[in-house]
């Protein structure tokens, strides 16, 4: 068989992730220590847990209603009130995914036409661009700057505005540079948008995840809420990737649409873990108040460090990741990080591999253990310090 | 600070005050001044390590004896605490609730040293009603920490 001749084009010319090539290639070594990884390292709340246990004991586990069990949609709708102060029609407006990930497809796939252009707010997720592509949508990345806090400018959005734009995408708390968006920074995106046909999807995955302020969504300002997409999901919040559970929400006409694409694609979300989400919704304040504050300490130790050893790293206000800037090295982005790899046994991850803009910093998790930092902040002080010599 | 600072000491006593102060988002000197408050007051009793006994070669036994006896009238199970407080041999001390009343923890060189301990010191003593003693075979975790092994990173190295 020629598979070249069976396989779609636009699949064959996907670019394979930045990551993967690293992956392989710390996977074929001992003793690394890694700081790789988007998930939690927290367990998920034992309550969680213990409700997907019940549900598996006592509930027969079938399909639920395509866009999710009633229960969690009513759930989610006032979680994002409380939250956020966003209203959403659990009836309605709201769809029930697998992760954040498939509310991402869907959303993108039900706006696009073929050579509509998709503003992407880089450096950012991986995922964006490849699923604009699939679509015969095309990506436009908006680089941001460590001067600006990795925040997206009104300037900058609208210096990338044409007749052809259909999608913003806004990623804040941002993976991977831990930037964040706050109301005002917000406002005066809107302020832009507002009276265009611009749709903005905005992926709020890391939405708990702040450090010194609230979570500010832009689907709260006035006149955002008709053309804003709203994607989160239990992932990171309730340290659940596994569970593979997420939300989209908009406004009815859009959302109706999109359930088409979610009821033929996956019928309907994993039924268990949707029992477990409203525990995580309903009672688990104070597990995601206890993670949050164990990242928040993980973060000061690391900016701290980073700062220390003369990787200037700017102080992310969100997400779990800080972003040092490796310039003073000389080296690129995939440089550093094989030369780190290689000679420490320290895996983290190239800026580059979450758009071009990256080049010049490294993406540094820190859902790891305070102990699993200080190892790898010495053997990356180490590093640099071999390299000055 | 405190609750968030003797919780990072709680974890790993040994964290220098620049590291916690860094941490804790304030100066080595607020963290040498809430140290030594804290320490004034008797808040933090004392730093000590978690070893693994198996590997650092101490042949040490230890025991969990349960005791019940009958509390005293005025001052409950105060004073027979106090009493057994006293002996070296008693690493750690509570009171329970639940179907006895003291929980000693108790360590010595030979079984036997220990079961001696408990049947002529402990058993001994006035108002003690019953004892019983099982001996530490084996210990997994310590405050918090895996003993015998490193807790497992079931997750890949690196992810988007
Ligand atoms: C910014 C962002 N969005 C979405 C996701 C997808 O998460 P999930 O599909 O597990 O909800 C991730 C995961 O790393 C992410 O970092």
């Amino acid at each position: 068989m020629n598979y070249e001749k069976i396989l779609s084009d636009r699949v064959r010319n996907m670019k394979p992730s930045g990551i993967r090539k690293f992956f392989d290639l710390a996977a074929q070594m001992d003793d690394v220590i890694s700081l790789g990884v988007g998930e939690p390292d927290f367990q998920t709340p034992w309550s969680i847990r213990k409700t997907a246990i019940n549900v598996l004991e006592r509930k027969r586990i079938v399909y639920t209603a395509n866009s999710g069990l009633m229960e969690l949609r009513e759930s989610i709708s006032r979680y994002l009130k409380r939250k956020y102060n966003l209203t959403y029609d659990g009836a309605h407006e709201i769809i029930v995914t697998v992760g954040g990930s498939e509310a991402i497809d869907i959303a993108i796939r039900g706006l696009i036409n073929p050579g509509d252009e998709v503003l992407i707010v880089e450096p950012s997720f991986v995922c964006y661009a490849p699923i604009v592509e699939m679509t015969c949508g095309v990506p436009v990345p908006i680089p941001t700057k460590e001067e600006n806090k990795f925040k997206l400018t009104a300037q900058e959005l609208r210096e990338k505005i044409t007749d052809k734009t259909k999608l913003l995408i806004l990623p804040f708390p941002n993976n991977p540079t831990g930037g964040i968006m706050t109301r005002e920074d917000l406002e005066a995106i809107a302020e832009v948008l507002r009276g265009t046909d611009i749709m903005v999807l905005s992926d709020e995955i890391y939405s708990e995840m702040t450090y010194g302020r609230k979570h500010c969504s832009i689907a709260e300002l006035d006149g955002m809420r008709e053309r804003t997409l709203v994607v989160n999901g239990f992932s990171k919040a309730f340290a659940m990737t596994g569970w593979r559970l997420g939300y989209l929400c908009g406004p009815e006409p859009v959302i109706a649409q999109m359930v088409k694409i979610h009821q033929y694609a996956i019928m309907s979300s994993p039924t268990v873990s949707q029992y477990a989400a409203i525990e995580a919704l309903e009672n688990c304040d104070d597990e995601v108040q206890h993670m949050v504050k164990e990242y928040n300490v993980r973060r000061r130790y690391l900016v701290e460090a980073f700062n220390r050893i003369g990787l200037t790293c700017f102080e992310p206000e969100g997400a779990f990741y800080v972003f040092p800037c490796i310039r003073s090295t000389g080296l690129t982005s995939e440089e550093f990080c094989s030369q780190l790899l290689e000679q420490k046994q320290v895996a983290v991850v190239p800026g580059n591999a979450f758009g071009e803009s990256g080049e010049g910093f490294v993406r540094v998790s820190y859902a790891y253990s305070l102990k699993h930092l200080m190892e790898a902040v010495k053997r990356i002080e180490a590093f640099i310090s071999e390299r000055n010599q | 600070m405190m609750n968030e600072l003797l919780e990072l000491l709680r974890q790993n006593a040994r964290l220098t005050n620049a590291q916690l102060a860094d941490m804790l988002g304030t100066t080595e000197a607020a963290v040498a001044a809430e140290i030594h408050r804290l320490e004034a007051k008797g808040i933090i009793k004392g730093y000590s390590a978690i070893i693994n006994d198996e590997l650092a070669k101490t042949s040490e036994v230890e025991a969990i004896i349960e005791l019940r006896v009958t509390p005293k009238r005025d001052c409950g199970f105060d004073e027979i605490a106090r009493t057994i407080m006293m002996y070296e041999e008693v690493e750690s001390l509570s009171l329970m609730s639940g179907s006895y009343d003291l929980s000693i923890c108790v360590k010595g060189n030979t079984l036997k040293e220990v079961a001696m301990f408990v049947s002529q010191r402990l058993s001994a003593l006035d108002g003690v009603v019953s004892t019983a003693t099982s001996f530490v075979l084996k210990r997994y975790k310590e405050k918090g920490i895996f003993i015998e092994e490193e807790e497992k990173d079931e997750r890949g190295l690196i992810c988007p």
